[in-house]
């Protein structure tokens, strides 16, 4: 019986965390974001500086009419924001949180393939954009699932790569165990796998400036543009879960999770500290960078980021063995 | 290695930004600052006005209507000759038809019309946006007191005629 309260209790935190840690960075990129262009941004809704902008947009969005084009592959189109959001609540139950206060690491469940069970994950997210782009019986939906698929293809081996390496310096590939066996110094030996993990995962999350997908100048909304209401509103909120499975992986993998002072009391704090500020990063990109043609996105891929975490790897391995 | 510089330009500039006040101006809680000479309204002073109809003839908008009427004035003295003087019956302004180019006030020969700086009169109904004499007199008493003079300018004609007037008749 205990155990079935534990897991329970456990799938609610990780609930928990999945609805309210992205509205926080969401309500994070309207600040910073507006800031960093001389403006205020939300300010009105709720009072004090528009905290509850983005329940506001949420209600908004589930009084909106759902609305299904005829032209569109009805199933397909439907299922597609689930597709979309589902797999980063299942890849937030893999990552660790750290030590709460002696309790032990809070983790929904560690897993001995945990690495490689998240970032299948990630990509299964991305085929929620996919479905809706080649579901919606719309030319633009259509050209953006074309480009999300080439973007999918890219990104995916920088990213993998630039993972393994790590793993292959902590001889794991349990998430724990890695951020465990992290020590200050891969901080510098890590460092280029480090920035391809993190670019690759914009890209993957098609956030700005790997937004070609969307492109709203040329495509409306790409894969998005059909959708509305409450549908719509997924699609939003597993972007922003995507930011932060993104963060919490770079935060684990690379900046070493729990890893600082009284790091068995807090080490879960600590976590959260660095995965806002990665997820700072991934906005203070959006803002500061236009976005990418679609030959320079898939150039980018091919001709900078997968030489560069080969020869992460490489590096790495030589480090390992030596 | 110009190829960095520019990736590094953006994030110098967004965080600079980030740490300065935003610019923007948060205008129903705080009211704008506005220039002296800001074209918000259009104040009549009816008293100042002739019924010329310069204005009404120069608005290219054809926005101002102006109905008058003449009224005689009985001669002062014994055999004297009666006096005729127009007033006003109708001076309506119709804002959503003015286009703000403000000819009518530098047409106006008695200072009958001037600029106020308040703007906020938008309407729910578009009839309301016509303003009658009334409203805009009432205008008159938002509109500013006229700019002082550069340090060391000789004083206007109209001033230094009435102070030599004065006196005089102070002398008298």
């Amino acid at each position: 019986m205990a155990d079935v309260i534990d897991a329970v209790l456990r799938c609610l935190v990780v609930l928990g965390v999945f609805m309210v840690v992205p509205l926080v960075i969401g309500q994070m990129e309207h600040k910073a974001m507006a800031h960093m262009q001389s403006r205020v941004g939300p300010m009105e809704a709720g009072g004090f500086h528009g905290w509850a902008q983005l329940v506001a947009d949420g209600v908004k969005f589930v009084q909106k009419e759902s609305i299904t084009p005829v032209a569109a592959d009805r199933r397909v189109f439907e299922l597609a924001p689930a597709v979309a959001l589902a797999p980063y609540l299942v890849a937030l139950l893999a990552i660790p949180l750290g030590p709460f206060f002696g309790q032990g690491n809070l983790i929904g469940q560690d897993l001995d393939l945990g690495l490689f069970f998240v970032l299948a994950a990630m990509s299964v997210g991305v085929l929620g954009t996919l479905m809706g782009g080649l579901g919606s019986g719309n030319k633009y939906s259509y050209i953006g699932g074309m480009r999300v698929a080439a973007q999918l293809m890219s990104y995916e081996l920088p990213m993998v790569l630039a993972a393994a390496s790590v793993a292959m310096a902590a001889g794991s590939l349990s998430l724990i165990r890695i951020a465990d066996a992290w020590e200050p110094w891969w901080l510098l030996a890590q460092l280029p796998g480090m920035v391809v993990f993190f670019v690759a995962g914009l890209a993957e999350l098609q956030r700005p400036p790997f937004d070609a997908p969307l492109a709203d100048a040329e495509l409306v909304m790409g894969p998005l543009t059909e959708y509305g209401g409450m549908r719509f509103a997924m699609f939003l909120l597993a972007e922003y879960a995507g930011i932060l499975v993104l963060a919490a992986l770079t935060t684990v993998l690379f900046l070493g999770g729990w890893a600082g002072p009284f790091s068995d009391d807090i080490g879960w704090l600590w976590t959260l500290v660095k995965v806002m500020a990665v997820a700072f990063l991934v906005i203070w990109a959006r803002v500061a960078y236009p976005r990418l043609r679609e030959d320079q996105v898939n150039s980018l891929a091919w001709k900078v980021l997968v030489p560069v975490a080969l020869a992460q790897v490489t590096l790495t391995t030589v480090l390992v063995v030596a | 290695m110009t190829y960095g510089k520019g990736l590094l330009q953006g994030l110098r500039v967004t965080l600079k930004n980030l740490t300065r006040r935003s610019v923007t101006a948060h205008y129903p809680d705080v009211e704008p600052d506005l220039p002296a000479r800001s074209r918000g309204v259009i104040a009549l002073q009816e008293e100042n006005c002739t019924s010329c109809m310069l204005c009404a003839r120069e608005c290219p908008s054809w926005c101002i209507t102006i109905d008058s009427h003449k009224e005689t004035i009985p001669a002062t003295t014994e055999g004297g000759r009666d006096r005729s003087q127009n007033v006003l019956d109708t001076f309506d302004i119709d804002y959503s038809l003015c286009m703000y180019c403000s000819i009518c006030i530098e047409v106006c020969p008695f200072d009958a019309l001037h600029w106020s700086p308040e703007f906020a009169y938008a309407e729910g109904d578009i009839a309301d946006l016509t303003h009658d004499m009334n409203r805009l007199r009432e205008w008159m008493w938002t509109v500013p007191a006229p700019q002082a003079l550069d340090p060391g300018a000789e004083p206007s004609k109209e001033l230094s005629s009435w102070e030599a007037k004065a006196a005089q008749e102070e002398a008298e």
